[in-house]
């Protein structure tokens, strides 16, 4: 005879599991996109069909919020690449070029929350080896000041990233290209990467995100300069939206003073190699192992 | 026959070379002339050459010499003959577009530097598309080219104490 008790308690398991995803789902009134969201996979588990889904219908939801057209591109890594940064500390002036054309490009908050993944700090003369006096609020008529220099810092794409190994859900990871990227539908906010990062590398939404409806850039990447939502994390991705299609980050084309540099470590004509094999350079915090791939160096 | 659809396609196919006609090594941006001056030969082809040192006045009153200016004047860089090209120390014309040939004669490790894309800057795509290298002077002023200092951009804000905290 037939098993029957085994297939009754198969069917009572899956109607109660239906009954209590129905329940919790339709008492809440999601709207179907919501519905979708919540149940999204994580990046790296979605075949190419399901990622092909989630941009659709984040185009969609962005289309309904903003009432803009996005191009939301999910282009992976190029296995020929490894990026690096290098940013000439002779040169630069401190005029804070970058981070506004980064906060443009990359759809940060403008205010209230205000994000910006780049920091300028300012030091005096001689003190370079003393982080602990310097600070990014300077706000003078004219600069280079006399007697000052100015560093950027952001974030730093470590070989060995702290953030990547204290996040409880994976949701931010290194990517084949070297670049340390977010998956923010699956952030939980919980910020202990912003705890780990030696950096000051990330920031956080405590918001919901501003940004002026005719500011918004709509070319992004999925794992780069989407518009967020309140409650997640964070960061510089090198511009992963335009450095995976061969053009430059948006600080380096927007600095004045030609101090910003980019290029793949990998190939042996890139600016980036030719700055680590002539110039010298430094990276921030070397103690910490945890190998940026981001270079200060001095050409003067 | 065959040879005119084959410039053709050439031409649609790598586009046409926009800034540097005469250089594609270094495709560069547009030198920063100041509008409706160009070409120069619009007013200097009739007018006698004057090499003599001295303060311009009814024209370029706006160019103060202070690039190692007792060393130098108009015509160690300008070709009199031609005042469309600029001149090299030995020389030869070269167009406006190549002015970092010029530049490089004095400051050779900062033009191999410029060559490498370390000093000065780059923009656009470095791989797939049109790569345009700043031209010296689109930075510096040649004639005064120490780089000016700006006004920087607004600090970002404070974060706010609430609740009394």
């Amino acid at each position: 005879m037939e098993d029957r008790s085994q297939t009754r308690r198969d069917f009572m398991k899956m109607m109660s599991m239906g009954a209590m995803a129905a329940l919790s789902l339709g008492s809440l009134s999601c709207t179907r996109a919501q519905v979708e969201a919540f149940l999204q996979k994580h990046f790296r588990e979605m075949t190419e069909a399901e990622k092909k889904e989630a941009i659709r219908r984040l185009e969609e939801t962005y289309f309904r919020k903003y009432g803009k057209k996005f191009h939301i591109s999910t282009q992976p890594a190029d296995t020929a690449v490894l990026w690096g940064y290098g940013l000439d500390l002779s040169r630069c002036i401190g005029c804070r070029r970058c981070v506004y054309a980064c906060v443009k490009e990359n759809n940060q908050s403008r205010s209230n929350p205000q994000l910006q993944w780049i920091r300028v700090v300012r030091l005096k003369d001689g003190s370079l080896i003393n982080l602990e006096n310097t600070e990014h609020y300077y706000n003078p008529e004219k600069v280079p000041e006399p007697g000052f220099q100015y560093m950027p810092v952001q974030c730093q794409h470590c070989e060995n990233p702290p953030c990547v190994r204290v996040c409880p859900v994976h949701a931010t990871w290194k990517e084949p290209d070297g670049i340390v990227v977010v998956d923010y539908n699956w952030c939980i906010g919980c910020r202990y990467c912003m705890a780990a990062c030696p950096y000051k590398g990330r920031v956080f939404n405590w918001g919901q995100p501003n940004i002026p409806p005719e500011e918004l850039n709509t070319e992004v990447h999925y794992l780069g300069n989407r518009p967020r939502m309140k409650n997640v994390v964070e960061k510089c991705t090198f511009c992963i939206q335009r450095v995976r299609n061969g053009r430059y980050p948006a600080c380096v084309e927007a600095c004045p003073t030609g101090a910003r540099k980019f290029g793949n470590l990998l190939d042996p004509d890139s600016e980036i190699r030719y700055i680590i094999e002539n110039k010298r350079v430094f990276r921030l915090k070397e103690d910490l192992n945890t190998e940026p791939k981001f270079y200060y160096f001095f050409s003067a | 026959m065959k040879i005119v659809p084959l410039v053709l396609f050439a031409i649609i196919a790598f586009g046409v070379p926009v800034f540097a006609a005469h250089n594609n090594e270094y495709p560069v941006s547009t030198p920063p002339l100041t509008e409706g001056i160009f070409p120069c030969s619009n007013c200097h082809a009739g007018m006698d050459v004057n090499a003599k040192k001295r303060e311009l006045k009814d024209e370029h009153a706006n160019i103060k010499l202070h690039h190692a200016e007792n060393d130098r004047w108009c015509l160690d860089c300008h070709n009199p003959a031609d005042r469309d090209k600029l001149k090299l120390a030995n020389g030869d014309k070269i167009p406006f577009t190549e002015s970092y040939l010029l530049c490089g004669q004095c400051h050779g490790n900062i033009y191999r530097d410029w060559k490498v894309g370390i000093h000065g800057k780059r923009i656009g795509y470095f791989k797939g598309g049109q790569r345009v290298y700043f031209l010296c002077v689109n930075c510096h002023n040649p004639h005064d080219p120490k780089f000016k200092s700006l006004k920087p951009e607004p600090p970002p804000t404070k974060p706010e104490r609430k609740n009394g905290r």
